[in-house]
């Protein structure tokens, strides 16, 4: 589903903030996984979502999803195989724009928009119907404004955002990370069902260990701007915290360096 | 008490606020829809008066000279899109670049600082001034605000607001950022350049200098409206736009009655943006500091009982 190869990103090249965020990565994603991704600050991890998605683009290396080369597409054309949620919920959502508003807009996620109108009768029984799938009341508040929800409600507005339309890729970059913990723990559990029900091909960041080997079938660690560590369903159900921090010890020759990391859940 | 001079001075000005409505509501397109402060408005409105006058006095139909001075305006907003698009220049330096580029390009359409059209036939020769012509005219600007309402909220539409709200997050959907911003300003100086065409036809001539100020007014237009009336929903920010430019130029003739320098008109206008623009914040500020006030004695009733 998932196809990146030897792919390296340097930012500012040949000034002293020169930086190799990703070097030589490569990384197949059969479709269906639900892969996880840990590692320390400033591994790579988001500027490998970066990548996935066409915000930035590899110095070389190249991208495909399904049979389609994406490497030099740009982000807007590429979106149409690929639903995001970002770490910030204001990130996701238009503020100023009510929730059935927002839900037409990611409802032509890689379409075409012409001037018919956004919302139409229909859309709005089934805008609904997703919503209350939510389970957090959304379904009766379709006219108010995404700016007023809280961050746990518009985290999952972005996550339906981006999922009902059964993206070929979803991107999630700490989309729990700005949450208190019991709104962070819903928007897991939101997010384990949504990918399990539409089997959706997943590649999900993480500063929580425990939930990097509770969810997903496949854990991926990365250190500066290297994978490290590929761990697969069957290995992944026999880990635990105290083995991947021993890991990443073996291999780095030093503690994990992450300021962010939680250990349990 | 007042003469039937001002009551005539006020239906000037209920007519002339509603044909610079169309303009304001170009205005609030780029600056609340799309967050593009754009000054290029200054130099579309002439634009817009420049080329219906020009087509008129060279025999063109009034509504012909009309059409092609909103395609003009339209033009000068899709250049300014292009030149922060594609040269990413910031928007306010972009605005600034094409309303300077248009007074030369202005003066080249119109040949001579002034074009007067008192002998032609206009869009309002056969409309008497007064209530027809307010009737007429109001129903005009009704309707271009019930098709922006209306186009706000197609999908094109809601991509566009977008833009103005979250730029990221409407990416992240599929759509290019750079054409919603374009078609943005091209739509809102269409809309200027309309205002323009119709304020010469309704004042008998096109001036050069007509449009200098031009942002100031749309700006002040948008604000004292949506600070008076509202800004709920978009249906009731445009209605708001409307009668706020109406309102301005109501707040002008009184001004002018009240025998303050015609000279001084745009002094007053910037006073009037900065005083609209400061009150909602003041109000926040006294209401939060009673809030505070009462909680403070509330919470010092509490401590002495305990
Ligand atoms: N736009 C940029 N310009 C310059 N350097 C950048 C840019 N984006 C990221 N970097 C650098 O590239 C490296 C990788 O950053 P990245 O954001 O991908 O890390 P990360 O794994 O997501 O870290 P974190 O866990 O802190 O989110 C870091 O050293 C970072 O400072
Ligand atoms: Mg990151």
């Amino acid at each position: 589903m998932l196809h990146i190869e030897q792919v390296s990103k340097v930012f500012n090249p040949g000034s002293p903030d020169e930086k190799l965020a990703l070097s030589h990565i490569n990384l197949q994603l059969r479709a269906g996984e639900f892969v996880t991704i840990i590692g320390s600050n400033g591994a790579g991890k988001s500027t490998l979502m970066n990548l996935i998605s066409g915000v930035l683009f590899p110095d070389i290396g190249s991208i495909s999803i399904g049979n389609q080369a994406v490497t030099s597409m740009p982000e807007h054309a590429r979106s149409r195989f690929i639903g995001r949620v970002f770490q910030d919920p204001m990130a996701g959502t238009a503020p100023s724009m009510t929730i059935e508003e927002n839900l037409a807009i990611a409802k032509r996620r890689g379409k075409r928009r012409g001037l018919s109108f956004g919302v139409k009768r229909a859309d709005r029984k089934w805008f609904k119907e997703q919503l209350a799938t939510l389970g957090i009341g959304l379904d009766d508040r379709l006219q108010a404004k995404a700016g007023l929800l809280s961050g746990g409600e518009r985290q999952a507005l972005s996550l339906l955002m981006a999922t009902f339309m059964k993206p070929k890729l979803l991107l999630l970059d700490e989309h729990t990370a700005a949450l208190d913990p019991a709104r962070a723990e819903l928007i897991t559990t939101l997010t384990e069902r949504i990918v399990q029900e539409h089997q959706l091909t997943t590649l999900m960041v993480t500063h929580n260990m425990e939930q990097a080997i509770r969810l997903g079938n496949r854990l991926i660690m990365m250190d500066k701007g290297r994978i490290i560590l590929d761990i697969g369903a069957e290995q992944k159900r026999k880990l635990t915290v105290d083995k991947l921090l021993y890991e990443f010890e073996r291999i780095r020759g030093a503690k994990l360096a992450d300021d962010r990391v939680v250990l349990g859940g | 008490m007042l003469g039937s001079g001002f009551w005539t001075a006020m239906y000037k000005s209920f007519e002339l606020g509603l044909l610079y409505a169309i303009m304001a509501l170009g205005v609030y397109v780029t600056f609340r829809v799309l967050d593009f402060p754009d000054l290029t408005v200054d130099g579309s409105f002439t634009t817009g008066a420049g080329i219906a006058a020009i087509g008129i006095s060279s025999g063109l139909h009034p509504l012909a000279a009309t059409l092609l001075a909103v395609a003009g305006g339209a033009l000068a907003g899709m250049m300014t899109g292009l030149i922060h698009t594609k040269g990413k220049i910031n928007p306010l330096l972009s605005g600034i670049l094409m309303m300077i580029a248009l007074h030369s390009i202005n003066l080249r359409i119109m040949g001579k600082p002034n074009i007067g059209l008192l002998n032609q036939e206009t869009l309002f020769t056969s409309l008497e001034k007064g209530f027809m012509f307010i009737a007429v005219v109001g129903a005009l600007v009704l309707v271009i605000k019930f098709i922006i309402d209306g186009f706000l909220k197609t999908d094109i539409g809601l991509a566009l607001r977008a833009t103005g709200d979250n730029a990221r997050m409407i990416r992240s959907f599929g759509v290019k950022t750079d054409s919603t911003i374009v078609v943005g300003v091209s739509l809102s100086n269409a809309l200027v350049a309309l205002s323009g065409a119709l304020v010469a036809q309704y004042q008998g001539y096109a001036d050069l200098q007509s449009g200098v100020g031009m942002i100031v007014i749309g700006l002040a237009s948008v604000i004292i409206g949506e600070a008076i009336f509202g800004k709920r929903t978009i249906a009731r920010v445009t209605f708001a736009v409307l009668l706020g430019a109406v309102l301005y130029r109501l707040i002008l003739a009184v001004a002018l009655q009240m025998e303050v320098d015609s000279t001084d008109l745009k002094l007053l206008t910037a006073l009037i943006v900065i005083f609209a623009l400061t009150l909602p914040r003041i109000r926040g500020n006294m209401k939060q500091k009673a809030v505070s006030r009462k909680r403070a004695v509330e919470m010092m009733k509490v401590g002495g009982e305990g």
